[in-house]
């Protein structure tokens, strides 16, 4: 099936999750249970629909597929023009997986403000959705900072502890990165017209410009700030450990599983191909603000007490790989990137979920508090310790394909770099180990924990797709890689055009055979 | 018929001459019917306004002079009737329950938000100074009065005695750089003055009438340092009238600054445009570092707005038709936006409570869910967050300033504007996370539910499609003509 004809599947996948939530607005507050099963229909519908980017995609087919498009503001050029790559179709499944996924996950977990609750979930789901299949620049700024508002809500009402101050901090912080990167947007539109004279957000054909070098660093810069924030990038990072720790639950699993990658979709789709003279002179910072951010948030994590922090600390440090494997401009060093950024989401997604179960169930995340988790929630063990694995990278799952691409792309351009990062790998798997070991392990001191009750049947469906996701991608990732090629091979023509096209296509299939190898 | 006018000039004034007819039939209608049928005289009012809007429309397209020169009937005129009129319907609409529960007579209330407006529409297609002048009078005279309407209360009193006399020394000094510019080119029309001052040598004298106007108008606009009077007298007024002084006084006296700026004095851009840029910077940062840390919404509202004229100053700068377009848009905008957050404040306003502190917010989402729905999204437009209107206007505010150049008052602005979001956001702190507060129920009459649901369907539209404004403000902007850009490229 190609490009799906004219049907407009991608704004059906978008406004779903919208449509969810106004049809929400006119349900009774008190009517809890309707409101729950509503959001859940129109969350799972969301998913469902966005099901053809998968098996309709064509491999060989053109670079943007399922392409819309409309004149939005006709007297400046904005257009409402909708489309996906390989990557971006990834995304956009990954985010509506994790978001059906979070709005299962809440069904107990939430009793105040039900309504509100949901009708903020649906939203930020379409606008980030909305992010993921932009080709119009200002429509991709329209739907990058309509995420914002919802989740602050969602940190500052269903949160815990200081949750106003996580909230604020993740609000202004975030938007002071997209206000500078609106500047940075407006002058890439300008120097759009005065080369080409025509006014447009179109983004491919900013692809396809070549502005002047001075133009390109400062474009650089204020894009950088925009995304390194999101990602989130050492040192910008502060934010995150407070808002995943005082989001809910599910605002925890999308944060890590989804809006994170805002950050790095960015690079990708902007920086990296909008920008290639600039992208290079920073590959220097860029390198060695990831291997910070890996070695450092690793560190961190180790010595975090609270459960939640340590997760949101692996979380820097796991982003900072894929910024490493990005930056690596290395075709394979851009696939792993994009592999692991899918990882990342289903992994620290999935462990996010795990801490909001016994977060519900006792109401703390001190570690000191657990212990001898194995025998009370033995179905709660099994799962996160494959989750586990999956974080450190243990081969058969999925997030050893990433990392071993990461490194493979980055060992060839620099010995050095990749040797630091193996490092944040071992450090990785020290305080995940370590942190699996005094829940799970040892005996059941705490009274409180011995009458934990198990996994129900919902909460284990929670995790049912992300253990088969992890698994898969593990075993065999040719699929998603094979979607990845022309992605890749689009971006690396224009940043690093020594390896494109025939170098790309053989390295990705090197890289695929290695994976599939495992 | 006198010498030197035709029938032309009276079909041309005609939206002008309906007003003050309807005016003046508000105020006879005061007179003539009994006490207990007041709340005709809102009814009344509108239908004047309405009136006046169905005569405006036919000009939408209009090119001429009027008067012997002294009225400019085009574009950019049509643009800024149109939108005082949008505001005083907007601000009747909220006015009817806040002066019941004030205790106020309607008549001369109604009749002077009349003569404000036309005062602002005298302004906009002013293309003399003398025109202009006449028509900043009456419409500051028209304020001095209603800015003080609240006469037991001495804070209104307080507001309306600062307003006039700082009011009137402005004008003072607006007037002496006029009779400057006068003197120095024999003709008061702005456009005979644009082509004789042109050619003529710069003397000091013509720098200090330049710079005595920027700040005549700058008291006017409220930018920063002429903006001290703002916070008192928007805080004592009733609000109605604040939300109007706040949305139409600044949009006339920006279509003045225009007119004389961009229209007559283009040809000295490279002296008002430092002057412009120092005043943008200065007005934005100072109004949003102020306003975080008021507790009266009113006066956070206050300093909020003298925010606002500096980043319509940003489009000063550039002084490009770009940078008019954008100016425009913002206009539009910011009325609906603020005079929404201001009717907020009003239906709060009830026997028991003042309703301006921020603590009376407490809890609205409880008591009201569709009001604090509604302040949300006033609240996110003011500060610039899509998919509301403020992003648009802002957006091509800084978009303009890029063009011309002026990148680093572009990344002054935006920094602000993200500063600018904490106290916004601290509103929506208080209505939505904060216990609810005492006081009577919250009864929105449906005078008040239609200026609301106007304002909110302004300020959420035209975030998502605000194609049709675009283009009618880049009409009303050519026009105008501009200020050429500074350079082709960016200064990088």
């Amino acid at each position: 099936m190609s490009n799906a004809a004219e049907f407009p599947l991608l704004s059906l996948v978008l406004f779903t999750p919208l449509a969810g939530a106004v049809l929400l607005l006119f349900v009774d507050r008190t009517r809890e249970d309707t409101i729950r099963w509503i959001a859940n229909l129109s969350a799972g519908a969301g998913f469902l629909v966005s099901l053809p980017l998968w098996f309709w995609w064509d491999t060989d087919g053109t670079q943007w597929q399922f392409v819309e498009r409309v004149p939005w503001i006709p007297s400046i050029g904005a257009e409402y023009f909708l489309g996906v790559d390989g990557f971006s179709a990834l995304l956009v499944l990954l985010a509506t997986m994790m978001g059906s996924i979070a709005i299962l996950s809440s069904w107990t977990a939430i009793t105040e403000r039900v309504k509100e609750y949901y009708i903020f979930l649906l939203v930020l789901q379409t606008g980030m959705i909305g992010a993921f299949v932009s080709l119009d620049f200002l429509l991709f700024f329209l739907f990058w900072e309509v995420m914002l508002v919802p989740m602050y809500f969602l940190i500052g009402i269903w949160g815990s502890d200081r949750r106003l101050y996580s909230a604020i901090k993740f609000f202004l912080y975030t938007l002071v990165g997209s206000v500078v990167m609106l500047l940075g947007i407006l002058a890439v539109y300008f120097e759009h017209h005065s080369l080409t004279g025509t006014y447009s957000f179109d983004v491919t054909r900013f692809h396809e410009l070549n502005l002047p070098v001075e133009v390109q660093w400062w474009v650089f810069l204020a894009f950088f700030l925009g995304f390194a924030i999101k990602v989130p990038m050492f040192p910008f990072h502060t934010w995150l450990p407070d808002a995943h720790t005082d989001a809910p639950t599910a605002g925890s699993v999308i944060l890590a599983a989804v809006l994170l990658k805002m950050g790095t979709y960015g690079f990708i789709r902007f920086s990296l191909p909008i920008l290639p003279e600039a992208t290079r002179q920073f590959v220097p910072m860029m390198i060695w603000l990831s291997i910070i951010g890996i070695v450092y948030g690793a560190l961190v994590a180790m010595a975090q007490r609270d459960w939640k922090r340590l997760i949101a600390y692996s979380s820097v440090s796991h982003m900072a790989m894929v910024t490493l494997g990005l930056f690596a401009l290395t075709p394979v060093g851009i696939t792993g990137s994009i592999v692991q950024q899918l990882n990342h989401g289903i992994s620290t997604g999935a462990l996010f979920l795990l801490v909001g179960l016994v977060y519900e169930r006792r109401h703390t995340r001190e570690i000191s508090e657990y212990g001898g988790l194995s025998k009370v929630m033995p179905v709660y063990a099994a799962i996160f310790l494959i989750m586990t694995m999956s974080s450190i990278g243990l081969p058969a799952l999925n997030g050893f394909i990433g990392e071993i691409l990461i490194l493979q792309g980055v060992f060839v351009v620099n010995k050095m770099w990749a040797a630091v990062a193996a490092s944040g790998i071992v450090l990785g798997a020290a305080y995940m180990l370590w942190l699996y070991q005094r829940t799970m392990f040892g005996p059941v001191d705490n009274p409180k924990n011995e009458q934990l009750a198990d996994l129900s049947m919902r909460e284990v469906a929670t995790f049912v797709p992300l253990i088969i996701l992890a698994v898969w991608i593990g075993l065999y990732p040719s699929p998603i890689l094979r979607r990845l090629e022309s992605s890749v091979t689009y971006v690396i023509s224009r940043v690093n055009p020594a390896y494109a096209p025939q170098n790309a296509n053989a390295d990705v299939t090197a890289g695929g055979a290695l994976a599939e190898g495992q | 018929m006198p010498p030197g006018f035709s029938p032309a000039d009276f079909y041309n004034i005609l939206p002008e001459i309906v007003l003050t007819s309807g005016a003046l039939l508000v105020l006879v209608t005061d007179v003539v019917m009994s006490h207990a049928s007041r709340p005709l005289l809102g009814r009344v009012t509108l239908a004047v306004l309405g009136a006046t809007i169905l005569v405006l429309l036919p000009f939408h397209d209009a090119d001429a002079l009027a008067s012997q020169g002294l009225l400019a009937i085009d574009g950019f005129a049509f643009f800024f009737k149109l939108l005082f009129l949008l505001a005083a319907v907007i601000t009747v609409l909220m006015s009817a329950s806040y002066l019941d529960v004030e205790g106020l007579r309607a008549g001369a209330y109604y009749f002077l938000i009349l003569c404000a407006t036309l005062g602002m529409m005298f302004m906009a297609s002013g293309i003399d100074l003398i025109t202009i002048f006449v028509g900043l009078e009456t419409m500051a005279v028209a304020f001095y009065v209603l800015v003080g309407f609240l006469k037991p209360n001495r804070r209104s009193n307080e507001a309306a005695v600062k307003y006039f006399l700082l009011g009137t020394f402005s004008l003072g000094i607006l007037l002496f750089g006029m009779s400057m510019l006068y003197g120095l080119s024999g003709t008061t029309n702005l456009r005979e003055l644009a082509t004789t001052l042109a050619t003529e040598e710069r003397g000091p004298l013509l720098i200090m009438a330049l710079v005595l106007v920027v700040a005549g108008i700058g008291f006017k606009i409220a930018a920063v340092p002429f903006h001290m009077w703002a916070p008192d007298v928007y805080e004592g007024a009733p609000t109605p009238i604040t939300a109007f002084l706040s949305v139409g006084s600044k949009a006339a006296a920006v279509a003045v600054l225009l007119r004389i700026f961009v229209e007559g004095l283009p040809f000295l851009a490279d002296v008002w445009q430092p002057l412009f840029w120092v005043l943008a910077v200065l007005t934005m940062t100072v109004g949003n570092v102020a306003a975080l840390t008021q507790s009266n919404v009113k006066r956070m509202l206050a300093y909020s707005s003298i925010a606002h004229a500096g980043y319509v100053l940003i489009g000063v700068v550039a002084g490009t038709t770009r940078g008019v377009t954008a100016i425009l848009v913002y206009m539009v905008v910011y009325a609906f936006m603020q005079l929404g957050a201001f009717a907020v404040i009003v239906m709060l306003r009830r026997t028991d409570v003042v309703g301006d502190e921020l603590k009376d917010l407490s809890g609205l989402y409880f008591r009201h869910p569709a009001a604090a729905c509604a302040m949300l999204f006033f609240m996110l437009s003011l500060g610039g967050i899509p998919p509301t209107a403020g992003f648009m206007g802002k957006f091509w505010l800084f978009g303009a300033a890029i063009e011309s150049g002026y990148v680093w008052l572009a990344v002054i602005g935006v920094v602000n504007s993200a500063i600018s979001l904490y106290y916004y956001v601290r509103v929506i702190v208080f209505m939505w996370f904060k216990e609810e507060a005492l006081g009577s129920p919250i009864v929105v009459s449906p005078a008040m539910a239609v200026a609301l649901t106007v304002s909110l369907a302004g300020a959420v539209v035209l975030g998502l499609y605000p194609g049709p404004l675009f283009e009618l403000a880049e009409l009303s902007a050519q026009s105008l003509g501009g200020v050429a850009g500074r350079v082709g490229a960016l200064p990088f």
